[in-house]
């Protein structure tokens, strides 16, 4: 068995420890540090009968062990119960979820990927001049506004004062949902510029000072062919793993956008329950994040070494 | 004769190695002080935490829940509220000045809880290796999996509103990634001839890991305390807007998430007076961050 192999096994073993942790991690904030659960469903009057009938009916009188090993079996199964304010299957409802996220976030990633990489060849091929300080300033000033000042600022104006588009709901279907989209597709492209140009530049920086660039130059040829066909080339092994890790961010939606934007995605979802104090959905969404970051990591690793042969296998 | 040469050759050594141990900051703060836009920035953060101090000592900002005029009074129109008022006719500038308060102290109470933990599970796991660093590794592994955002929203929720929760929160979420640069730091250290030394003239693992190896590796610890601050103070906005914020005083977050109701209403101006104060802070830590890096690494200078 040859080393990448036998590294790829070992890492795949090692994805269940981690799980296992993320489950302990979980169990330890919703089950051992919450307040009982079935207090803050019952409201402030109810009796203690019928607190003691909501604990037996959400499964809180089991020993703690048991509720822990719940957490692990919905882990590896992807069955999460029910709701508790909807009632509904929470499978079902995340499947549902998951469209509505993607519609908006698989746009957003891509476009703001491509203009963020186009900014940061720029900035690195002027790196120095004029035009570079002036990309890297604008870029952290737009880092230091608060994103929820983004957001409610472009509402506020683009949908509400000038009526360009849709100030929230969605529809399903396309192209219904592109109206519904669009805004809150530029708000995430405007919040990731910042950090991303900033980002691709250091990756970009650090592959222009390697000893093989100095060669290209040294035998003559032009700016723009060590740029584009040596630097790019090789930035693009961090560039791509970076993006692979991204992926997951897209599938559990974005948070604030979804919520002020009332589309019915995973994100969406997610504050609904934080809202309504339901425990499963927030313990679903948990585990269902965690998971896919950990797998996206996963492939990040292993692209990481079969790409680049000077990675060393531990 | 000979004693008193030896005895001074000594002394010279020492004040030598004083200046030396002297020298490796005063390399860095001469670095910083060439960079004016750093130095700017470092007087706004001072400037900041002196309001910071000077509000919590009630001696500004103490007035900020009196009504000072009519609920929503538009800005610029009347010096007593000049940035205007809001729905209980409060100075909006007197609000930003108070929250100061919440947004320094979020940034500098988080990073109390993260740097310790960081540091300590950082070095012990960089410097024994095996199995502690097997351990420790796994533990940040599983804290880092869960999307800081999600856990953040978790453990604020479980512990409930109010300005401890956001300590807490953003306390336990920032430590994983100072953890994870120490860990490193102190793993291409351990080997080092000066830790070998070190060892050579009898000293003990912890002596070497807490005297010799740790002050080497500070600069790390400051340059992340720096972008720390910078996230705190954005993070608390969030929790404000999931209505798990600071209650009873007011913050930038706070006003910020206020602006929901407001802004429909065509009152934007505790909006933008938060959203202000908050830009040219997280911009002087932004600007800090990066600045300190280059100063106290130079290898990574370019």
């Amino acid at each position: 068995m040859n080393a990448s192999t036998n590294y790829i096994i070992r890492r795949l073993l090692y994805l269940i420890p981690v799980l296992l942790g993320v489950c302990f991690l979980i169990f330890i904030i919703f089950n051992v540090v919450s307040e009982d659960p079935a207090l803050i469903l019952a409201g402030k009057n109810a009796s203690a009968e019928r607190i003691a009938d909501l604990r037996q009916e959400l499964g809180l009188n089991q020993p703690l062990f048991v509720q822990y090993l719940d957490i692990v079996k919905s882990a590896f199964t992807f069955e999460f119960g029910q709701s508790w304010s909807t009632k509904q299957n929470i499978s079902d409802m995340l499947t549902r979820g998951a469209i509505p996220s993607l519609t908006l976030t698989l746009p957003a990633f891509v476009i703001s990927t491509f203009l963020s990489l186009f900014f940061s060849v720029i900035v690195a091929y002027y790196r120095g001049k004029g035009i570079d300080l002036f990309i890297r300033i604008t870029c952290i000033a737009m880092m230091s506004i608060s994103s929820l000042a983004y957001i409610l600022f472009f509402q506020y104006f683009f949908a509400f004062k000038l009526g360009l588009f849709e100030i929230s709901g969605y529809e399903f279907g396309f192209p219904g949902f592109i109206p519904y989209i669009a805004l809150p597709v530029i708000i995430w492209i405007v919040l990731s510029l910042g950090p991303d140009i900033r980002f691709y530049r250091t990756l970009i920086l650090d592959e222009i000072y390697q000893d093989y660039v100095r060669t290209a130059r040294a035998k003559g040829l032009s700016e723009k062919v060590v740029l584009f066909k040596h630097v790019l080339r090789n930035a693009m092994i961090p560039i791509v793993t970076y993006l692979v890790v991204q992926l997951p961010f897209l599938l559990t939606g974005a948070l604030l956008l979804e919520s002020f934007f009332s589309i019915p995605g995973l994100g969406g979802i997610t504050i609904q329950a934080l809202n309504s104090s339901d425990f499963p959905v927030l313990k679903a969404m948990a585990i269902l994040s965690a998971v896919a970051y950990i797998i996206f990591t996963l492939v990040q690793d292993i692209l990481y070494t079969l790409v680049d042969p000077r990675v060393k296998l531990q | 004769m000979s004693t008193t040469n030896t005895l001074e050759e000594a002394r010279n050594i020492e004040t030598a190695i004083k200046e030396k141990k002297r020298s490796l900051w005063f390399d860095a703060w001469a670095r910083l002080k060439t960079d004016k836009i750093a130095v700017i920035s470092l007087i706004i953060v001072i400037l900041y935490a002196l309001t910071a101090v000077l509000s919590s000592l009630g001696i500004i900002a103490a007035d900020w829940a009196r009504e000072v005029g009519p609920s929503y009074a538009a800005p610029f129109e009347n010096w007593d509220y000049i940035l205007g008022t809001d729905i209980f006719g409060r100075d909006v500038l007197t609000k930003v000045i108070h929250g100061s308060q919440v947004a320094m102290s979020v940034g500098f109470i988080s990073s109390l809880i993260a740097i310790p933990i960081g540091v300590f599970f950082g070095a012990i796991a960089g410097y024994y290796g095996g199995k502690v660093d097997e351990i420790i590794v796994w533990f940040y592994t599983t804290f880092s999996s869960i999307p800081a955002i999600m856990l953040l929203m978790s453990i604020a929720f479980v512990l409930g509103k109010g300005i401890t929760t956001v300590y807490i929160a953003l306390g336990l979420t920032s430590w994983v990634g100072l953890c994870r640069l120490i860990r490193g730091e102190v793993l291409k250290h351990k080997n080092r001839e000066y830790v070998q030394a070190a060892g050579a003239i009898g000293a003990g693992h912890f002596r070497k890991l807490f005297k010799h190896i740790l002050p080497n590796v500070t600069h790390i610890v400051i340059i992340n305390t720096s972008l720390q601050f910078q996230i705190a103070i954005k993070s608390e906005v969030i929790l404000s807007y999931l209505g798990l914020g600071v209650s009873g005083q007011p913050s930038w977050g706070t006003m910020i998430d206020d602006a929901k109701l407001e802004l429909a209403r065509g009152v934007w101006w505790q909006l933008f007076g938060a959203t202000f104060a908050m830009f040219f802070v997280v911009l002087a830590f932004n600007i800090l961050g990066d600045a300190l890096r280059d100063a106290l690494d130079p290898k990574l200078k370019r």
